[in-house]
């Protein structure tokens, strides 16, 4: 092959995708593994873990840390530029959506047919394209910053760099299955990534909570993947959902057309762009015509995906294959994206470093679980009509699920206090504004969300970590140079540092440790005993004072942020008004607000899931405003409620450099990405964005579709009800928490409002981790421990082996005794008996001269007659 | 003359005599005398055979030399082989001479 020709082949290109970051991980899990032991209570160790005191720990060394950096930020890097040209590429395709870029190869021979696997680049996957690498490389280049005191910080970069290698898969693949496999890979890194940290309990807990939450959720996904398989033969994509199903004779038609002989462009030097099913789609609409004589009546291509929707499933009779299918499906999303009920693991994840929340919560893992529903669309909308109303089990799902999760989610993240989970919970809430979107039909509306949500909640994941990175300077700050700590305000939530004094800690290291201190907030919790940066535990002159140690995260320490941290400040701002959807110039606005259209247009038909996803949706799109403007107020305005909060700073240098300056790009990202989507008869600004009849995004996402989706037109009352929403709750936030800023150990107004019981409830998160405990963990663990370990493990198998080595022992003890009688009888008996008979002859030997005599008269006398009698001699005498 | 077979019975009597003082005399000395008788009583009966068989041949009167010669030197020997007991044991005694037993 050449390799000129295959690299300027814009169908192979994709393939080289992931390869950049997955080559990354394994050069630098190769090449990085140096690091030199330091004793475990030196400073460059900076989580100071009491189980090590007294051991020396590997702390990567310098060199390593800059080949780590160099080679994960050259993987993201070469996938952000490949993934550009092939979005390039791709647009420049024509009739791009019928023509696609794909190109696979045969991976497992299946008899007569061969299962392909390969990549694909529809328009679905341009717009996950522009996004994925985008937010990976400046999730990457934020690390350089937060990662460089951290003594595993090689390790990290690989990490991220698999991570991203597996969606970047996930993102290319063609078919259900390499999906799958990204999926799956990316679960693992989760839990790699979250327990990074793994010398705190609660880190590596809540990885163990990620990977089998959404491990759970990934076997029924895989029930769905299999029963897809079973029904159709195939897992491609485009041959479930694109294609027009093979004719009645399977067999002919796969050999002929309907595998992706066609697809295979690779090696034809050069030329733009493949089509696939350009040709083959004449011949076959021609052939399903004739054998089902259906197409030609509609618009509507009779795909894989519209025949499961007719054909009903195996076990469940009410409902059509492809709605079993889909809802299988759907709950492999409901657990990567953390809907309700499997939403548990995300705020848990919090523990993990904020470039790893960054990357899972926004840029990467939960998109993963929209964009595969976004994916297998037309599966889940199969047999059913969501835009008249006919709506098929997994829509329903959808909705019900994407609503509750979004108003649940946003209810929880009121009553907050640590800044990351705030915003795990506005992700939760957002993710389910994604998938009730795609329940009520806005396929095109949920794309955008992802896109934009992912650049908003990746800026303001960031920002948040140089938030709580600027807190632990300034506590550590405030240690070093032993301001008076606050003892005299008196106040509760102005916690101690513990453990202070001793020498002059060294500035530089205290700076990038985000030990994800996990607990909401202060009230009533336990101390962590280890969980703090400083690693002088030695003096607690301080820490008697107080039960509970100073906590970088929580927003009660914090206050007065913006004049500190401006830049900071700016970014995160933007990023709020995102979120809460700040008309008409941020980004979130305009994704929001055509999720509502679409719920506010279904229900003036009158279409109940429609009316649902619309209430829900509103109600938690103006808390969403409300907890935002409360998280911003509570930060960054009014005036430093703790002395560490005063110092609160990112200082100068390359780590404050590599931190600032993601956010900046995404806040650009963050306001702008959402004006691809303006409707084209807005006014005014419709005019100024859209010039076309559709909305650039949405021209380009539809095309993914086979069967055309409606276009929303524009209609005042959602916009007025996004204004309202937005604006509503950022002047109730404004009002509580702006106008007259919290002062130290105020307590927070919601308290007060909601009433201590509804907040306390909201505060533990409606009790739902202790109902899981109660309800899968306890038993488990029961189980675990008196079925698996009591009972099988220890009673019947080393009961059994027990029992076989009883037996053996007593035939041991058998045969020692057969071997002791019989065989050392004999061989001791035969010797005893030759040694008693001998000694027995030996009585003979007197040593009387005499006696032998005797014997010899006699035997001569014996001899003597016996010669006579025999030879005759006597007789021969006369 | 005198029949042969009172010769015989006479060497034999003698014979019976010496092996029974060979068998039961508890000195060494007294049993080689019993020997000698034993031997003389063999001279005996070899010279009556031959006298009375085949008187012209002397291989008999020869073989009776030479049992006397034998009988001769043996007695030396004997004796010089209870001396030598005597000397180490101071006793005569034979059946105090009983080391080779088992």
């Amino acid at each position: 092959m050449d390799i000129n020709a295959l690299l300027n082949d814009p169908n192979f290109l994709p393939w080289l995708i992931p390869v950049g970051p997955l080559l990354a991980f394994f050069i630098i899990s190769l090449l990085t593994s140096r690091s030199k032991m330091t004793p475990a209570t030196s400073a460059a160790y900076g989580g100071h873990h009491p189980d090590y005191d007294g051991m020396d720990v590997p702390i990567v060394t310098d060199r390593s840390r800059v080949v780590s950096i160099i080679v994960g930020m050259s993987g993201a890097l070469s996938a952000w530029i490949l993934s550009l040209r092939v979005v390039f590429e791709a647009l420049a395709v024509q009739d791009f959506g019928k023509n696609v870029l794909a190109s696979s190869l045969d991976w497992m021979d299946t008899g007569l047919t061969a299962f392909r696997m390969g990549v694909l680049v529809d328009p679905l996957t341009v717009i996950m394209l522009i996004m994925v690498p985008l937010a990976v490389t400046m999730i990457f280049i934020y690390s350089i910053g937060y990662m460089a005191n951290d003594p595993r910080q090689a390790r990290f970069f690989a990490l991220i760099s698999l991570f991203a290698g597996a969606m970047l898969t996930l993102v290319v693949a063609d078919n259900l299955l390499l999906l799958f496999f990204g999926w799956e890979v990316m679960g693992v890194c989760s839990y790699l990534l979250i327990g990074f940290w793994f010398e705190k309990k609660s880190a590596y807990n809540a990885a163990i909570k990620a990977f089998t939450t959404t491990r759970v959720a990934d076997v029924i996904m895989l029930l769905g993947i299999a029963y897809l398989f079973f029904s159709t033969g195939t897992l491609n994509f485009r041959d479930i959902m694109y294609n027009p199903m093979p004719g009645q004779d399977m067999a002919a038609h796969v050999e002929e057309t309907g595998d992706h002989s066609a697809e295979t462009a690779v090696a034809e030097g050069g030329a733009v762009v493949v089509e696939g099913e350009a040709a083959a789609a004449e011949g076959d609409h021609s052939e399903t015509a004739a054998a089902e004589g259906e197409y030609g009546s509609e618009a509507h291509v009779i795909t894989w995906a519209a025949h499961l929707g007719e054909t009903p499933a195996i076990f469940f009779g009410g409902i059509s294959a492809a709605g079993l299918i889909g809802i299988f499906l759907i709950i492999g999303t409901i657990g990567k994206s953390a809907q309700f009920p499997l939403h548990v693991w995300l705020p848990d994840a919090m523990e993990g470093p904020t470039p790893v929340s960054a990357m899972i919560h926004a840029a990467a893992m939960v998109s993963a679980g929209v964009y595969a529903v976004l994916r297998m669309y037309p599966v889940f909308e199969a047999g059913g009509h969501p835009h008249d109303g006919v709506f098929t089990s997994p829509l329903m799902l959808m909705a019900v699920v994407g609503s509750v999760t979004a108003l649940f989610a946003a209810t929880i993240a009121v009553a907050q206090n640590d800044v990351k989970k705030v915003l795990a919970y506005s992700t939760i809430s957002q993710l389910g504004f994604m998938v009730a979107a795609l329940g009520i039909g806005g396929f095109v509306a949920a794309a955008f969300h992802l896109i934009t949500h992912a650049f908003f909640k990746a800026l303001l994941f960031m920002a948040s970590g140089a938030v709580i990175h600027g807190m632990e300077h300034g506590e550590h700050h405030v240690h070093a140079h032993g301001h008076s700590h606050g003892h005299d305000d008196g106040h509760a939530p102005a916690a101690l540092p513990q453990g202070a004094g001793g020498g002059p800690l060294d500035p530089r290291l205290e700076l990038a440790m985000d030990h994800g201190h996990g607990s909401a907030d202060h009230g009533g919790h336990d101390a962590h005993g280890h969980a703090l940066v400083t690693t002088h535990a030695a003096h607690d002159d301080h820490a008697e004072d107080h039960g509970h140690a100073f906590d970088p995260q929580d927003m009660m320490n914090m206050g007065g942020l913006r004049k500190t941290m401006p830049v900071t400040f700016i970014t995160f701002l933007i990023g709020g008004m995102s979120l809460a959807g700040l008309p008409l110039i941020t980004a979130g606005f305009w994704s929001k607000d055509e999720i509502i259209a679409e719920a506010w247009l279904g229900t003036t038909k009158g279409f109940g899931p429609h009316a649902l996803v619309l209430i829900c949706l509103s109600l938690a799109a103006f808390m969403t405003a409300f907890y935002t403007m409360r998280q911003l107020g509570l930060t960054f305005w009014g005036d430093n409620r703790t002395e560490e909060a005063a110092h609160a700073n990112l200082g100068r240098g390359i780590v404050s450099v590599a931190m600032t300056l993601p956010l900046i790009i995404l806040s650009f990202f963050a306001i702008v990405a959402g004006f691809v989507g303006v409707l084209p008869d807005f006014p005014i600004l419709g005019g100024i964005f859209t010039p076309g009849k559709v909305a650039p995004f949405g021209a380009l996402v539809e095309k993914a579709l086979v069967n055309p989706v409606p276009h929303l037109s524009f209609n005042i009352i959602p916009v007025l009800i996004s204004f309202t929403v937005a604006l509503g709750g950022l002047f109730l936030g404004w009002l509580m928490y702006w106008r007259k800023p919290l002062t130290a150990g105020q307590k927070d107004p919601m308290i007060t409002i909601l009433g201590d019981s509804v907040h306390t409830t909201l505060k533990n998160k409606y009790y739902f981790d202790e109902l899981y405990i109660m309800v899968f963990v306890k038993p488990s663990q029961w189980f675990a421990k008196n079925v698996s370990y009591e009972f099988l493990d220890k009673g019947l198998i080393d009961g059994f082996l027990h029992l076989v080595a009883a037996v053996f022992t007593f035939i041991g003890d058998l045969l020692k005794v057969l071997n002791l009688w019989l065989i050392d009888g004999v061989s001791d008996g035969i010797p005893t008996l030759i040694a008693r008979s001998g000694k027995w002859f030996r009585g003979t030997q007197t040593g009387r001269i005499q006696q032998y005599m005797l014997f010899v008269l006699i035997a001569a006398l014996v001899i003597g007659v016996i010669f006579a009698v025999t030879t005759g001699v006597l007789q021969a005498a006369p | 003359m005198v029949p042969l077979w009172m010769y015989l019975i006479v060497a034999a009597i003698v014979f019976c005599i010496g092996v029974y003082g060979v068998l039961s005399r508890r000195n060494a000395v007294a049993i080689l005398m019993s020997v000698e008788l034993m031997l003389s009583s063999v001279n005996i009966n070899l010279i009556a055979f031959w006298r009375y068989t085949a008187p012209e041949n002397m291989a008999g009167q020869v073989f009776a030399a030479f049992v006397f010669v034998i009988a001769a030197a043996e007695a030396a020997v004997g004796l010089a082989i209870i001396i030598s007991i005597y000397r180490n044991r101071r006793s005569v005694i034979v059946e105090d001479v009983n080391l080779l037993r088992g």
